[in-house]
């Protein structure tokens, strides 16, 4: 079937089958490869990409959703000219990333986040990031990344709370 | 993981779905935002031979004032339904549980109709509307017709709804003012409910409806009937799981369900009484 997508201001159109998933679309009929996939059962997030303006997890959704869609994905985030986005900024300053592998779905969710919910309490971003995992557990500061973007000053130090192990327990 | 080989065609309207639906038989599969569906697929536990894409059916997404109830769209997403001022107004369990539903990226894709014909027992939003005694609407090849909650679920995976016909609205009663609590046990923040508790109580209003507590969404029945007969909220929340049948797995034995249910509905009455 044939679909056109415009993936970060460029159009692209392509004969994909029906099982094709955008994550695949994006990486091996693109050549777009910032998208990582991770667990691949829309679990971990390192394949979130903007669809129309929305993170959505790209594993989880078939090229042929996405057709006449706009889609931003890591490559798409800076300026032209290689300028980091103030997000991308911020994980920067903040060394918001270990091994890297989750960064990129990350920022697209936490980009995401902001859109909807531009002055986030550090438990706004906690829960917002929900759907994005790092296995380094270097979530302390990608928090810390993402509020301080919030400020829009990339090098500002937010300040964080100690985290409420106890909350949820059953008795 | 790549589903197996299937066509894929674009419904145009709800009528063009009940079409194609005819068309292809049991052998299709209706897709609204995928995020029960695709997963299912990726691993071969679903294999259908044709996908009716609904993702274009504009027409039902909608949240609107009914009069007595809110109607809402088949199609209206997770994230429609947790920002929708209206329904923080008339039935605030729903806007609350539905920002509880998965995580940001699949509230931005995953539907209540959808989450409603998958019928997994362990989704948060058909206990929550067992809980509020919604009416669905089906619609098919003679017409549309009204499906009370209460006789939706009918096994494992499986609902009411005919091969041909399409979820089209969901009707939930206004419960503005009405004591409500959304309780979602998990030991990590996106899983699925262990067990979870949808409740309104107060104001003539008793509904509780139980998370992955059976084959399928269920209702604690006999807490409903002893707060009805007028037991106090200990005593009613220490039937919780009577008549249910939970299963065992990796999170959980049946009686660690059990008890889940039945410390989840006093801590839920509870805070329905702090909000009537």
């Amino acid at each position: 079937m044939q679909i056109t997508v415009t993936i970060n201001g460029a159009e692209h159109t392509a004969d994909v089958e029906p099982r094709t998933l955008l994550v695949n679309h994006i990486r091996e009929g693109v050549g777009l490869t910032g998208t990582n996939i991770g667990c691949d059962t829309s679990s971990c997030g390192a394949c979130t990409v903007h669809l129309d303006g929305e993170s959505v997890k790209s594993c989880t959704v078939l090229a042929v959703q996405a057709d006449g869609c706009d889609i931003t994905t890591i490559e798409g985030v800076a300026a032209a000219d290689g300028t980091l986005s103030t997000m991308q900024e911020a994980f920067r300053q903040h060394h918001g990333l270990q091994c890297g592998y989750c960064t990129p779905g990350m920022v697209m969710a936490a980009t995401s986040l902001l859109r909807e919910n531009p002055s986030p309490s550090e438990r706004d971003v906690r829960e917002g990031l929900e759907g994005n995992l790092c296995r380094c557990t270097g979530y302390h500061n990608i928090v810390k990344a993402v509020l301080a973007a919030a400020t829009g000053d990339p090098t500002s130090t937010p300040s964080m709370t100690p985290v409420d192990l106890t909350a949820g327990s059953a008795s | 993981m790549i589903p197996a080989a299937f066509d894929y065609v674009r419904a145009e309207s709800a009528d063009h779905a009940v079409t194609l639906l005819g068309e292809h038989g049991d052998e299709a599969k209706l897709l609204a935002g995928g995020h029960s569906l695709l997963p299912m697929m990726k691993l071969r536990l679903a294999v259908p031979a044709v996908l009716v894409d609904l993702g274009r059916v504009t027409e039902l997404s909608y949240i609107r004032d009914a009069g007595d109830h809110v109607a809402i769209g088949a199609l209206t997403r997770h994230r429609d339904l947790e920002t929708s001022e209206l329904l923080r107004e008339q039935v605030p369990l729903l806007a609350h549980a539905a920002s509880h539903v998965g995580d940001p990226q699949v509230r931005h894709r995953g539907t209540i109709g959808g989450s409603l014909a998958h019928s997994d027992p362990a989704s948060d939003l058909p206990a929550v509307l067992l809980a509020v005694d919604a009416v669905l609407v089906a619609t098919g090849p003679s017409g549309a017709r009204e499906i009370p909650i209460g006789e939706f679920f009918t096994g494992y995976f499986e609902s009411a709804l005919a091969d041909d016909e399409v979820l089209a609205e969901v009707r939930v009663p206004k419960l503005a003012g009405v004591g409500w609590s959304f309780q979602k046990f998990n030991r990590r923040a996106q899983d699925w409910a262990i067990v979870g508790v949808a409740a309104v109580h107060g104001g003539g209003h008793i509904g509780i409806g139980l998370v992955h507590m059976g084959s399928t969404p269920v209702r604690a029945s006999a807490a409903e009937s002893a707060l009805a007969a007028g037991a106090s909220v200990g005593d009613a929340a220490a039937q919780a799981d009577e008549g249910t049948d939970p299963s065992a797995d990796l999170n959980a034995s049946e009686e660690y369900r059990r008890h889940l249910a039945r410390v989840l509905v006093r801590r839920a009455l509870e805070e329905c009484a702090t909000r009537g």
